[in-house]
C-alpha cells in the first residue's frame, strides 16, 4: 500500500509539468496580453515595455516557463495584471468554490445514490421508469438553461433565493447554485448506481446474505450497496476535479466570484499568471483526487489490494 | 464494525452540512437595506485603482467619487468648470500660472496644495512608474526626459511645473494649446495626498481622496463600499450616504438583480435585454449620448489603401452602409447613425457638427457601387473588417455592415467579417500594422473637446492614430486650431481639419454610443454624464 502511494505519486510529477507547460503554451500563443492592457487606446512603447520586463514577457517561453515554475516551488504564483497577488485571489476564490463544490458533491452522494438505490432495487416498476425520465431530462438540459430559469424563477419570480451570491459566499446561498453545478452529474450517478445495484443484486452474496435471514437495510448497506459503490466512487472522484474548473458557466450566472470567475477573466484579459497558477492547483486537485479514489477501492473492495 | 463508522461518517458530514447551512442563514436579509447607500453594480477594473493608471470606465468612475481636479465636467453639459482651480491664467497659450482654492483637504485632514497636484503629476508622468495615462503629461514641458520613447528616464519630475507657492504653480507646455486648462478635469489630473507616496500599497488597499465620498473598505474583485464624506468642502456634496459597488460576474445578472429588487443600479444595460427593458422598468431605464464613436479605420500602411483612387472607394463603402437600419434592429436605438467625427455630447459650441459628412454618410446603394468602381474596385476584391470576437457582441453589427455593403455592391463576396480571437491579439495586430483591411475603432473621449475626437485620432503619429492616416493640411490646421486663444475660431479651425478629414474620408464614421442605465424605485435623480457614468453623488434614496 505505502508502496503503491509512492509510485502514485512519483507519477505525478511528469503529469503535473506537462499539464502545466500545456497550459503556458496555449496561454502565450494567445498574443501579446500587454496589447490589451491600454483598452481601444493604444499603450505607449516605452510604457508597454516597461510592464512586459516586469512580468517577465520579453523572454522566450521555456524561459519563462522556467523562471515560473521556479517560482511556483517557493510559493510565489506572480502578479496579476491588476496588482494582485495570485495566491490573493486564490485564498478568496477556492473557499467559495470548495464550499460549492462540497454542497455538489453532497447533491450527488445523497440524492443520486438514494435515488440509483431505489430505483435498482424497483426495476421496471412506475418509480423506476419515472426517475429515467427525469434525468434524461436533466442530462438533456444544459446547465446553463437550468440554472437561469432556476434563477429567474426562485429569485425574480417567487423570491424564494437572491438571484446572486454575495462576495461572501455562504453554504446557504451557494444551495441553488450547487444544485444546478450538480444536475448532469446526479443524473449520471443515478444511472451508475441503478444500473449497479441492480447487477450485483442478483449476486450470490446477496442471496446467501438474504438467506441468513439478515435484515434487509443491512443487507442493502453492508452487502449490496457497497459492492456496487465502485463505479460510482470512480465517477465522483474524478467528479471533484471536473466541477472545480467546470464552474464557470454556473458561477457567472449566480455572480459567484470563485475559481471559474477568476479563470474566465485571466483568460481574457491574457493574464498567464492567473490563468496558470489557477489551472496548476486544479491540476493538483485533479490528481489527488484520483489517487483517493484508488485508494478507496481497497476499502470498498478488500479482494483489491496494492501491493 | 467498518460500516458503522462510514454511516457515522454519512451522518456527521450531513449534519456539518445542515449546521453550515444553518448559521449562513442569519444575515443575508436586505442587500440593499442599510439607510441612504445604493447599491450599484461594478466591473472589475483592470488595473491598480490610481489616478493615472486608471485608463478605462470602471477604474474611471471609483476616481470621479473619490477625487477632485482642478477642473470639473459638468454632469449635465460636459462644460469644463473650474472646481480646485481659482483660477488659470496664460498670455501665451504655453505659460500657465494655476492657483488652488483655499480650504480643500483630503479626507485624511492633509491640505490640498499646489505641491499636491505637482508631485502627483511628477509620479504619473515618470516612465518608472508604469503609469498608462502618462502620455497625458506629453504637453508639459520635460516629459520626454522623463518618459523617453525608449531606454531609461533621465529626470525624475516635469522640468515644465514649479511649485511657486503654497497655492500656486506653473506649467510651461511644449507647444502652444489653448485650450489645455479644459484637459484638467480628466481624473490622471487629480491631486495626491502624501500617503500615496509614502506607503503605496495601503494606500492601493484603501485609496484616500478629495472627493465627496471616503473608502469604507475594499475588496478586490468583488465589493467597494464607499460613503459620503462629511467634511467635504464642495458644493457637490453626495446627496445619499454612501455607494456599494458590487462586482458582477456577468451584466446580465446583475440586471436580474435589479429587476429582483436586489440592486438599485444598473448602469450597464445588456444588450440582450434592451427588448425588455421598457417592460421591466418603464422610465427607470436611461438612454442618453455619451461621449463615444464607433468608425471603421484602414490600414494606410498598406499600400492599396493608400491610393488616390481608394478615397473614392471608402467613401462609396460608408455609402453602402445602411446605419439607421443597423442601429435600430441590432442596437434597439442605443446608437445614433453618426453624422461627423466627433460626438453630439460636445454641443455646437464643443465642435459637434450634425451633419459635416453630407452625403457620405447617408444611405445610398447606386452612388455607392458607382464610387467604388470610379475608385478602382475594392483592393484586393474584398473587403475584410476585423474585430475581436471575445467580447462586446462585434459579430453581429459587423455582419450587417457587410450585408448591407454585398447588397449596395450586387456583390455577396463584396464584404466578409474577420473575427480575432482575443481583444489582445486584435490589439496586438493593430500594433504591429498587420491589418489588411478596415478593422472596428472606438474612440471613447477623455474630456469634452473637440481636439480629444481629432487629435489623437488623425495627426500624423498621434498616439492612437491606429490606421497610420496622415495629411499636412489636417496637422497643419489642428496645429492652428491649438494656437488660437479664442475659443470659437478654435473650433472653427478643428471643423475645417474635419472637413479635410472627410473629403479624404480618413475612416468612415458609424454611429454614436449612448450610455444606458436602469434604476430601482428605491432612487432618483438618476442621470448619466456625458462619460456615460451615472452621476452617483446626486443619486437620491428615498
Amino acid at each position: 500500500m505505502g508502496r503503491y502511494v509512492i509510485r502514485r505519486l512519483l507519477q505525478m510529477i511528469p503529469v503535473f509539468f506537462g499539464a502545466t507547460l500545456l497550459i503556458f503554451l496555449m496561454v502565450n500563443v494567445m498574443g501579446d496580453p500587454i496589447a490589451g492592457l491600454c483598452g481601444d487606446k493604444a499603450c505607449d512603447p516605452a510604457t508597454a515595455s516597461r510592464l512586459k520586463r516586469e512580468f517577465g514577457l520579453d523572454k522566450p517561453v521555456w524561459q519563462q516557463y522556467a523562471t515560473y515554475m521556479g517560482n511556483v516551488f517557493t510559493g510565489d504564483f506572480g502578479t496579476a495584471f491588476n496588482g494582485q497577488k495570485v495566491t490573493e485571489l486564490m485564498s478568496t476564490a477556492f473557499p467559495v468554490t470548495i464550499r460549492l463544490t462540497i454542497i455538489a458533491i453532497l447533491f450527488e452522494i445523497v440524492i443520486g445514490i438514494t435515488l440509483g438505490v431505489i430505483t435498482g432495487l424497483r426495476r421496471g416498476r412506475p418509480i423506476d421508469t419515472a426517475v429515467l425520465i427525469l434525468t434524461l431530462v436533466v442530462i438533456a438540459i444544459p446547465t446553463f438553461v437550468t440554472g437561469l430559469v432556476l434563477q429567474l424563477l426562485l429569485g425574480v419570480e417567487w423570491k424564494w433565493i437572491k438571484p446572486s451570491v454575495t462576495p461572501e459566499a455562504p453554504f446557504d446561498e451557494l444551495l441553488i447554485p450547487g444544485l444546478v453545478l450538480a444536475s448532469v452529474s446526479l443524473a449520471y450517478v443515478t444511472r451508475l448506481t441503478r444500473t449497479s445495484i441492480a447487477e450485483n443484486s442478483r449476486a450470490d452474496y446477496v442471496r446467501t446474505a438474504v438467506a441468513k435471514g439478515l435484515p434487509r437495510h443491512r443487507v442493502i448497506t453492508r452487502h449490496l450497496l457497497r459492492n456496487s459503490l465502485i463505479p460510482v466512487v470512480t465517477f465522483i472522484g474524478t467528479d471533484v476535479g471536473a466541477l472545480m474548473g467546470g464552474a464557470i458557466v454556473t458561477e457567472r450566472i449566480f455572480n459567484i466570484h470563485g475559481v471559474g470567475y477568476q479563470l474566465y477573466q485571466g483568460i481574457l484579459r491574457q493574464s498567464t499568471q492567473t490563468v496558470v497558477g489557477f489551472v496548476t492547483v486544479l491540476v493538483l486537485v485533479f490528481l489527488v483526487a484520483n489517487l483517493v479514489v484508488d485508494l478507496l477501492y481497497a476499502v470498498l473492495d478488500p479482494r483489491i489490494r496494492y501491493a | 464494525m467498518r460500516g458503522a463508522t462510514h454511516a457515522k461518517w454519512a451522518a456527521c458530514a450531513v449534519a456539518v452540512a445542515l449546521a453550515a447551512t444553518a448559521c449562513g442563514g442569519g444575515d443575508s436579509g436586505g442587500g440593499s437595506g442599510a439607510s441612504g447607500i445604493v447599491s450599484s453594480s461594478w466591473g472589475d477594473p483592470q488595473n491598480p485603482l490610481e489616478p493615472a493608471n486608471t485608463n478605462e470606465v470602471q477604474g474611471g468612475k471609483v476616481l470621479d467619487m473619490l477625487f477632485r481636479g482642478l477642473k470639473r465636467y459638468d454632469p449635465k453639459t460636459g462644460a469644463a468648470k473650474d472646481m480646485l482651480a481659482e483660477k488659470i491664467e496664460t498670455t501665451d497659450s504655453t505659460s500657465f500660472t494655476i492657483t488652488v482654492k483655499d480650504g480643500w483637504t483630503f479626507s485624511n485632514g492633509e491640505k490640498v496644495t499646489a505641491k499636491s497636484f505637482v508631485d502627483a503629476w511628477n509620479y504619473g508622468a515618470n516612465l518608472k512608474h508604469n503609469q498608462k495615462n502618462a502620455y497625458f503629461f506629453g504637453y508639459i514641458e520635460g516629459y520626454d526626459k522623463t518618459h523617453p520613447d525608449k531606454g531609461d528616464a533621465s529626470a525624475e519630475t516635469l522640468s515644465g511645473l514649479k511649485v511657486t507657492g503654497e497655492r500656486t504653480f506653473s506649467v510651461k507646455l511644449n507647444q502652444k494649446f489653448s485650450t489645455w486648462p479644459d484637459t484638467l478635469g480628466y481624473a490622471a489630473f487629480a491631486p495626491l495626498p502624501r500617503a500615496f507616496f509614502d506607503n503605496h500599497s495601503a494606500w492601493l488597499s484603501k485609496p484616500i481622496g478629495n472627493g465627496p465620498y471616503t473608502v469604507n473598505s475594499y475588496t478586490k474583485g468583488s465589493k467597494l463600499e464607499m460613503r459620503k464624506w462629511d467634511g467635504y468642502p464642495g458644493t457637490d456634496k453626495a446627496q445619499n450616504g454612501g455607494v456599494d459597488l458590487k462586482v458582477y460576474t456577468d451584466n446580465n445578472t446583475a440586471y436580474t438583480d435589479l429587476t429582483a429588487g436586489n440592486l438599485d443600479l444598473v448602469d450597464d444595460v445588456p444588450a440582450s435585454q434592451l427588448k425588455n427593458v421598457k417592460a421591466d422598468l418603464g422610465d427607470r431605464y436611461i438612454n442618453t449620448p455619451a461621449g463615444i464613436i464607433q468608425t471603421l479605420a484602414f490600414p494606410y500602411y498598406d499600400e492599396a489603401w493608400n491610393t488616390p483612387g481608394a478615397a473614392k472607394v471608402r467613401k462609396g463603402l460608408s455609402m453602402a452602409i445602411n446605419r439607421e437600419q443597423i442601429t435600430d434592429t441590432i442596437f434597439q436605438k442605443t446608437r445614433t447613425p453618426a453624422t461627423d467625427w466627433t460626438s453630439p455630447v460636445l454641443g455646437a459650441d464643443g465642435g459637434y457638427k450634425a451633419g459635416l459628412c453630407g452625403d457620405a454618410c447617408k444611405y445610398d446603394p447606386a452612388g455607392a457601387k458607382k464610387l467604388v468602381q470610379e475608385g478602382g474596385g475594392i483592393p484586393g476584391g474584398q473587403v475584410k473588417i476585423s474585430y475581436n470576437a471575445d467580447t462586446g457582441s462585434h459579430k453581429e453589427w459587423v455582419d450587417a455592415i457587410c450585408n448591407s455593403v454585398n447588397n449596395a455592391l450586387g456583390n455577396d463576396k463584396a464584404c466578409v467579417g474577420n473575427p480575432v480571437g482575443t481583444f489582445a491579439d486584435f490589439r496586438n495586430q493593430i500594433t504591429q500594422n498587420k491589418m489588411s483591411g478596415p478593422f472596428r475603432a472606438g474612440w471613447q473621449m477623455d474630456y469634452p473637446l473637440v481636439q480629444n475626437f481629432l487629435q489623437p485620432l488623425y495627426y500624423t503619429n498621434a498616439s492612437s492614430n491606429d490606421g497610420k492616416w496622415t495629411n499636412a493640411e489636417f496637422d497643419k490646421l489642428v496645429n492652428e486650431a491649438n494656437a488660437e486663444t479664442d475659443k470659437a475660431k478654435a473650433v472653427d479651425l478643428f471643423q475645417k481639419a474635419e472637413e479635410v478629414l472627410r473629403d479624404q474620408m480618413g475612416a468612415i464614421p458609424l454611429w454614436y454610443q449612448n450610455g444606458s442605465a436602469g434604476y430601482s424605485t428605491r432612487v432618483s435623480n438618476v442621470a448619466l454624464n456625458p462619460f456615460s457614468v451615472p452621476v452617483y453623488n446626486e443619486i437620491k434614496v428615498s
